[in-house]
């Protein structure tokens, strides 16, 4: 499991990762999601003791990853994909990884069916990969310690749908069998079909966390009809509070009740279903759309409570 | 944690971390498992070759003993095992396996030394492939009319030895300071030498250049005998130019984040 408290990262006066906290269980994939530039990368760096943290802790497995004598036995880490040797065949990469974990060359082999790299793709240079291929490759490269947890950052970028379709089922399986995945994405419905948890951050900070379920329900109803002026006349008497959104009306409240109103008023709908994840969306491109300055949320508030807090102040923040 | 209790002792033998042997010899492996690094290798085995042909075809016929053969093959390997130094250090920055190197061995310190072993190893490797060349020139000389003595001097062999290796590991530590291939390599070629014009041109530094050169310094090393003074000033050239470098890149390659 991952634990990290109250980490923080400076760069003079930019702050890069400010007091962000949460935990990663056995069994459970956590999606971390951000825009570009959010602060993502800099904390997971910070998890594999790759960049000393300002202030605050990470732990994987109890230690902080520094004090893992074996971390590749431990945890399987993909921070960037384009880091391996251009010059180094793909089968070479692993295999020098391996004999630094003390990994007899078998490994190697079977690593790499896993990822579906044949033999002729690992016979190549990694200069010659595509970036779908280095992703594999990286992917192998974490899976080759036979580790508990894994760490990847943006690992579905350069996949082919086919590709990001076989990762999940690949993370799902992981979970499944009591692993621990933390992996990132700056694109919500890429986490959303395969993360158990969601850890949002923006400008450095964890603006929503909880499950995903929490977090992508209650949002209201989106609702659609070709007289989109009346539906919204007759959900307004029905006191109803409804906002223009980007595929039809927003409504805060359940399916069953503004489909009641439109029968009443006798509108013809065109669309009605639960919004999901709009909600989260639109927090997501307010994120974006402020990137550098983030929305004025107070600090993740810790404790047991905590995601439950906090998906009520993403539907806060949504309103 | 319940896991704990899953734990077989095969696992618990890989949560060992991993020996300086073993980090050695994957860092052995990572010089000659790239392009560049085999074909620098090759070139320092075919330079000395060359070296000591062409001292079989041009040179007097007295002066072709195995210990002249010898101690002119070191020189141009003199030139080229520090870029191995340095590549060996700045290649996990410019091809960004730090990355990697680091995530799966945390402490720094332990990649560094298994580096700094690594190319011992091939700096002794290079002075045994000096002396079987230098043999085979031998060989050929005595045939085609060369002196083709074969005595040399112990002390030489160890004094080519120490040359060998204090030039990689000067190399290693300008790459462990700088962390960057061109820099460190134009940085480890033009100061040492910038400094002998300087100390040349301006008087008062004379004496320090004396002990601070290190291409004045080591030249002792060629031959079997190195007076007490001598070493002094190798010792000291090595300390400014080895030592201290090493000791400021450890710290700041330690420190430094991985991107």
């Amino acid at each position: 499991m991952i634990a990290v408290n109250q980490l923080t990262k400076r760069y003079g006066r930019y702050t890069a990762v400010d007091d962000v906290s949460f935990h990663c269980e056995p069994g459970t994939v956590t999606g971390f999601l951000g825009p570009n530039g959010a602060g993502k990368s800099t904390t997971m760096r910070m998890i594999c003791g790759l960049t000393p943290p300002t202030s605050g802790t990470a732990t994987v497995d109890g230690r902080p990853y520094r004090q893992l004598p074996n971390p590749g036995r431990t945890v399987g880490v993909l921070l960037d994909a384009s880091a391996q040797h251009a010059g180094r065949t793909g089968r070479e990469a692993l295999a020098v990884a391996a004999a630094t974990m003390g990994i007899d060359r078998r490994g190697v082999g079977e690593a790499l069916d896993r990822v579906g790299l044949g033999p002729v793709a690992a016979r190549r240079r990694v200069r010659a990969y595509s970036l779908g291929m280095r992703q594999r490759l990286g992917l192998a490269h974490a899976l080759l310690g036979n580790p508990r947890v894994l760490v990847l950052d943006e690992p579905a970028n350069g996949l082919d749908p086919e590709g990001i379709f076989w990762m999940r089922g690949l993370l799902r399986d992981f979970a499944d069998r009591g692993g621990t995945v933390l992996l990132s994405s700056h694109l919500l419905r890429e986490v959303e079909a395969v993360a158990d948890r969601l850890v949002v951050i923006g400008g450095g900070r964890i603006v929503a966390q909880g499950g995903k379920e929490e977090l992508l329900a209650g949002d209201g109803t989106v609702v659609r009809a070709r007289d989109g002026a009346a539906l919204r006349g007759a959900l307004e008497r029905a006191g109803l509070t409804a906002s223009e959104g980007a595929e039809g009306l927003l409504v805060q409240a359940d399916p069953d009740a503004v489909g009641e109103v439109a029968l009443a008023a006798g509108i013809a709908l065109t669309e009605l279903r639960p919004a999901g994840g709009d909600g989260l969306e639109q927090l997501f491109l307010t994120l974006t759309a402020t990137a550098a300055s983030p929305a004025p949320v107070g600090p993740a508030p810790v404790g047991p409570d905590a995601s439950r807090t906090d998906a009520e102040l993403t539907r806060e923040t949504v309103r | 944690m319940t896991i704990a209790t899953e734990v077989t002792p095969t696992v618990r033998a890989a949560q060992r971390r991993p020996s300086l042997a073993r980090l050695t010899a994957v860092e052995l492996r990572k010089l000659v498992d790239t392009r560049a690094g085999r074909w620098l290798l090759i070139t320092i085995g075919l330079v000395t070759a060359l070296i000591v042909t062409l001292q079989v075809i041009y040179t007097e016929a007295p002066t072709q003993t195995f210990s002249n053969f010898f101690v002119l093959s070191l020189l141009p390997v003199g030139f080229l095992l520090p870029v191995l130094g340095i590549l060996s250090i700045t290649s996990e920055w410019s091809q960004r396996t730090a990355l990697t190197t680091f995530a799966l061995v945390p402490r720094r310190e332990r990649v560094i030394v298994a580096k700094l072993a690594s190319m011992v190893l091939a700096a002794l490797a290079s002075a045994l492939t000096s002396l079987a060349v230098a043999a085979v020139g031998t060989l050929v000389a005595g045939v085609t009319g060369g002196a083709g003595t074969w005595r040399i001097e112990g002390a030489l062999v160890a004094h080519a030895v120490v040359f060998q290796v204090a030039v990689v590991l000067m190399g290693a530590a300008f790459g462990l300071l700088l962390l960057n291939t061109p820099l460190a390599i134009v940085a480890y070629l033009v100061l040492p030498t910038a400094w002998s014009i300087v100390g040349e041109l301006v008087r008062p530094l004379h004496t320090a250049a004396e002990w601070l050169d290190t291409g004045r310094t080591m030249e002792p090393l060629f031959t079997a005998d190195v007076t007490a003074g001598q070493w002094a000033r190798i010792g000291v050239s090595l300390l400014v130019w080895l030592v201290v470098p090493l000791a400021a890149g450890l710290v700041r390659t330690i420190r430094r984040e991985v991107a």
